[in-house]
């Protein structure tokens, strides 16, 4: 049943991005020919586009197209002169370091700070969290990462300003910790708007609990504000947590869109921006895909973990 | 809700009327603002580039010797312009498909994977579609943002119709053989207007932002535009060489109109 539901979803997907490419005005033989355009003459380019279909009606080109996607064939991108998968794939490897960082980061953090200002609540830590959650809640992303790098790396010029690795050096030859020295500012800047999100639920949660029965007759029994928080207040909390981390993986992902382009970090997201700049449609359609299929299959865990962490949810007594 | 929320706060709409006062205050003074100031914001001025903030120029200067403050209330009154109709847009949108929604199980169904669809694609991704599909520019932002950000606001408002539906008034209007057309827009709509007010205003922070993150990334306003996302893009071009108020100022500037409208919306929702 997900499963068809998520294949519905995509071909959604597909086709709504198949079709705003078809909309676009760019010409896609101008799009292929790049500079030599003026070069070429009328009769080269009906060749072309005879040969590539593009004469065809869009349906007859989408069923092509998703023939070929079904095979596992996503196209040519033109911007790096390589299969559309293997620039997902390579691009991907390096961003999902920078992801899985960033996520693991702003999931623990905005959940520990979410079950300490909802177990304080009213206190001077509590008040300092929330303001904080609020305000980064309404930053802009890429600015908190020219603020980062202004502070980091150009003044105290702890970080690296840019790239994944040294420039003029061999990816190959990039030693762990390199790697990590370049990672470390932009991890930390993506997690920090995550932060906010999580933290604010599991706050509202733990109050809610906090004005429970449940948390009353502890405190008649003599525990503390932190003994329930901890003994109770953790599970409570910690369902609409998981939730919200594999839901707000969309969002990481376009948070990484912008960090990588300010750090300049060669991952998916800076993929994505140079196929759009540069009109490469394959490259683009693949990209969306793929986040897609990335983004649901998240959902499709949220959901799943629901029911093993309450039980009482896959009974359907709830 | 409306419980907690008078324990809380003795005066809600004393505060929202206080607090609308203010936007409405400020906004003024950002448009008339951009109607005096004229095209100050790109007057070049070629012996004072890149200066810092002083007392000349307040919050400095641009590699062509531009007033970084007025570069920046020009680029937050674009802000407000492109939030302002992409918002009311996706409202109509949202109100629209949420109508469309309660008609029949199978436009419900429909409108419903569509949501899936939209929900499923990062919030950027799609907008870079859109923005690329239709070729960049101020119109594609507003189309791009308008049509992405319906989805949340389209699920409040089906909620909130289907149980409308349900009213004794509304049932009693139905029995009595006035048409749906009459029952939607004599005693649905009327209903459903405050809803679509607060949705409208919680979709602007957003409306801004995303704006703002397209603009940055190249698919959005063009870059002889003062738009926020313009400025911060040139920044990045001389930030290596500690040129720091030309990444602080247009951002921070930003950051307080979105918490500005942040704030207006939430003391709206309480007060009605």
């Amino acid at each position: 049943m997900r499963l068809s539901r998520l294949s519905l979803v995509l071909l959604c997907v597909a086709l709504v991005a198949f079709g705003l490419m078809m909309v676009s005005p760019i010409d896609p033989v101008d799009a292929y020919l790049g500079p030599q355009m003026a070069q070429v003459s009328p009769e080269q380019r009906e060749l072309i586009a005879q040969r590539w279909g593009f004469d065809e009606p869009p349906a007859v080109q989408f069923g092509h197209w998703l023939r070929q996607l079904v095979s596992g064939d996503l196209g040519w991108s033109h911007v790096y002169n390589q299969p559309v998968s293997e620039v997902i794939g390579q691009r991907f490897q390096r961003s999902i370091a920078l992801l899985s960082g960033a996520w693991l980061l702003s999931a623990l953090l905005g959940f520990s700070l979410g079950v300490v200002a909802g177990a304080k609540e009213g206190s001077r830590l509590d008040k300092v969290i929330s303001t904080y959650a609020y305000l980064t809640a309404s930053t802009p992303a890429f600015w908190l990462a020219i603020l980062a790098v202004l502070l980091f790396s150009v003044t105290l010029g702890w970080t690296p300003t840019c790239c994944a690795g040294p420039t003029g050096t061999l990816s190959q030859n990039v030693t762990l910790a390199t790697r990590l020295h370049h990672l470390v500012l932009p991890i930390a800047t993506l997690a920090l708007l995550g932060i906010a999100n999580i933290t604010l639920h599991t706050r509202a949660r733990m109050l809610e609990l906090m004005r429970s029965d449940v948390a009353i007759h502890a405190f008649a029994q003599g525990a503390s504000r932190l003994d329930v928080a901890w003994r109770h207040g953790l599970r409570h909390a910690s369902l609409p947590a998981i939730t919200l981390a594999f839901a707000s993986l969309g969002e990481l992902f376009g948070g990484s869109i912008l960090i990588e382009q300010v750090f300049a970090y060669p991952g998916l997201g800076q993929a994505t921006v140079a196929a759009g700049l540069r009109s490469d449609v394959p490259l683009l359609l693949g990209i969306a895909l793929f986040t897609a299929l990335f983004v649901s299959v998240g959902n499709m865990i949220a959901d799943t973990l629901y029911g093993v962490i309450d039980p009482r949810i896959k009974q359907g007594n709830l | 809700m409306r419980l907690t929320l008078t324990n809380r706060n003795t005066q809600p709409r004393l505060r929202a009327a206080f607090s609308l006062g203010v936007a409405v205050l400020l906004v003024a003074g950002l448009i008339a603002s951009q109607w005096l100031l004229g095209d100050a914001a790109q007057q070049m001025q070629f012996d004072a580039r890149l200066a810092p903030p002083s007392v000349d120029h307040w919050l400095g200067t641009d590699a062509l010797g531009r007033e970084l403050w007025a570069r920046t209330l020009a680029g937050l009154a674009l802000s407000f312009w492109v939030g302002c109709l992409a918002a009311l847009l996706s409202t109509l949108i949202a109100l629209s498909l949420a109508t469309l929604a309660t008609l029949s199980a199978r436009l419900d169904a429909l409108v419903s994977l569509l949501i899936d669809t939209l929900l499923s694609v990062p919030h950027l991704i799609l907008l870079m579609l859109i923005a690329f599909a239709l070729g960049g520019g101020t119109q594609a932002v507003i189309i791009a943002v308008a049509v992405t950000h319906w989805p949340s606001l389209a699920r409040v408002l089906r909620a909130e119709l289907l149980q409308l539906r349900q009213a004794p008034y509304v049932r009693i209007s139905r029995a009595l053989g006035k048409s749906r057309w009459f029952v939607l827009h004599g005693h649905l709509l009327p209903h459903l207007l405050p809803h679509c007010l607060v949705g409208a205003l919680l979709l602007f922070p957003h409306a801004i932002l995303h704006e703002a993150a397209l603009t940055f990334l190249g698919f959005g306003l063009s870059p002889s535009q003062p738009a926020i996302g313009v400025l911060l893009a040139d920044a990045m071009r001389y930030l290596s060489g500690g040129y720091w108020w030309l990444g602080v100022f247009p951002g921070l500037g930003l950051l307080l109109m979105v918490l500005g409208f942040e704030r207006l919306s939430s003391r709206l929702r309480s007060a009605l």
